[in-house]
């Protein structure tokens, strides 16, 4: 019988860890994963798990930002006792860097409002030239200066997946490939799911499908109007250690991989790259650290974020439609922890009928009033 | 894990095929003898080095294995450039070719990082 307690449609970074968090409380589970033609934010994004910044004009996400870095120790731990994977997760501050004074008063400006509206929960500096090049002595003259905050860092991305997927096996998670949803129909007591080779039931359904859900949620009364974004990172070779924090433009995996991202583009539907914009990558990694002048690039790619209007997660259960809930957002990584911790229990009913603390505003309703515009320049 | 070296070259190594020129480079500083247009990659396995890297993170050694780009296992030092792939380049006349221990370092510039490096695992 193809019936689970649980449908979680999409087997991304969001997708594995709802279902990871919900078969570590004894709900039984199945994956079901669009295959590889589905555009798969998951294997191209930048490992951060980064907090500054996020939240501005949105004190709930800045919250809910710093609650899931909190979270991630025990995330990267649990996944290391039940998989033997080490995600690599290293939280030792990030830095923003900023090429201009006027960028970094807006920086500074940015950074001083979401910390008013925590009440001052939330401890950053403000770094000039003189006292970034102390702690990063790499950094070059075209630096103006830098935020950091202490909340920031990285993991491995694709080791996460990884090992997101292995957890969910080793919690009985089943998982079926090459599975399109092409249609959510209600029934009494729970839900139809078809793909092109099966139909699939169970009480509890939750679209994690990122671009995917757009047309996926108004079948079980949900609203998800993702739209994709396109970022280009670009690879270097593997070199020896030379950057210990995370920064938003340039990092050094474990394996010491260097990534050079990223880019921010409203192209549709594709995740191809282009030589402009990479080469812009490329001057901004040098300009940040000019040694990366001598760096072998080994590959690029794009990949297409998935983005709400304003660029904040939506988080909802359908009240049309009892036992359908919708979770989609762009901070895959960052927020794997409240997905797994907190938001799987409550999908999974094993927290009670409670409500996450601190996600109401995260409704996918917001969106329904035509009035208003959005910017997710985040 | 050593393994036993499965390539085996159709002609002698010092015999050119199709009758390319042959070209010296050196390995290590052992001079070789390869056909011109041959791989780095093929030319040094057909002259018998089992031993291109060895691994950062254990000190394995390691060998060419897709010979197409993929791999990176036979990564090398060309001409004073680390991390070169040894099958995507071709050989010329007193190529100077070595053994790449562990991953590269930045130079020049490169000291001033390398040194906050230091401290740190």
């Amino acid at each position: 019988m193809n019936t689970s307690d649980l449908i979680v449609v999409g087997g991304g970074l969001v997708g594995t860890a709802l279902a990871y968090g919900a078969a570590r409380n004894g709900t039984r589970v199945t994956v079901l994963d669009e295959g590889d033609d589905a555009f798969r934010a998951s294997r191209g994004n930048f490992g951060l798990v980064w907090v500054q910044g996020k939240g501005f004009g949105m004190t709930p996400y800045a919250r809910w930002t710093m609650q899931s870095a909190a979270q991630w120790p025990q995330l990267a731990e649990a996944l290391n006792a039940d998989t033997g994977i080490d995600v690599q997760l290293r939280q030792p501050g990030g830095f923003h860097f900023c090429f201009s004074d006027d960028e970094l008063q807006a920086r500074e400006a940015r950074m001083r409002s979401i910390g008013d509206a925590l009440d001052g929960d939330y401890a950053f500096e403000m770094l000039d030239h003189a006292s970034l090049k102390a702690r990063l002595p790499g950094v070059g003259p075209a630096v103006a200066g830098a935020s950091y905050t202490r909340m920031d860092g990285h993991a491995n991305p694709l080791k996460l997946l990884r090992a997101l997927h292995a957890a969910c096996r080793h919690h009985g998670v089943r998982f079926a490939q090459g599975s399109r949803v092409t249609r959510i129909t209600p029934r009494a007591g729970g839900f139809e799911i078809e793909t092109r080779a099966a139909t699939w039931h169970a009480p509890r359904v939750v679209l994690a499908a990122g671009l995917g859900s757009r047309e996926l949620a108004p079948q079980v009364g949900l609203h998800a109007p993702v739209q994709p974004n396109r970022g280009q990172v670009l690879v270097g070779e593997r070199v020896a250690r030379f950057l210990d924090h995370p920064t938003t433009y340039v990092r050094q995996t474990d394996e010491g991989t260097i990534q050079l991202g990223d880019s921010l583009e409203d192209v549709g539907l594709d995740d191809g790259t282009t030589a402009e914009v990479l080469s812009t990558i490329a001057r901004r990694g040098v300009r940040s650290f000019p040694v990366l002048e001598s760096l072998r690039l080994v590959r690029a790619w794009g990949a297409l974020r998935v983005m709400t209007p304003d660029g904040f997660p939506i988080y909802q259960a359908s009240t049309q439609c009892p036992g359908a809930f919708v979770v989609t957002c762009h901070s895959g990584v960052t927020l794997a922890a409240n997905h797994a911790f907190s938001i799987a229990p409550w999908i999974a009913g094993s927290a009670g009928n409670g409500v996450p603390a601190g996600i109401q505003s995260f409704s996918g309703d917001r969106f329904l009033n035509g009035n208003e515009t959005f910017h997710h320049a985040h | 894990m050593p393994t036993d070296v499965r390539f085996r070259s159709l002609v002698p190594a010092d015999a050119s095929p199709r009758g390319e020129p042959m070209v010296t480079l050196f390995f290590d500083g052992r001079a070789l003898q390869a056909p011109a247009g041959c791989s780095v990659a093929a030319a040094l396995l057909a002259n018998g080095v089992s031993t291109f890297r060895t691994t950062p993170v254990s000190g394995a050694p390691r060998a060419p294995y897709c010979m197409m780009g993929a791999c990176f296992d036979c990564l090398v030092e060309i001409d004073g450039q680390p991390n070169r792939q040894s099958c995507l380049v071709a050989v010329a006349e007193g190529m100077q070719v070595k053994t790449q221990a562990g991953l590269r370092s930045f130079d020049g510039a490169g000291t001033v990082i390398a040194e906050e490096a230091a401290h740190v695992e």
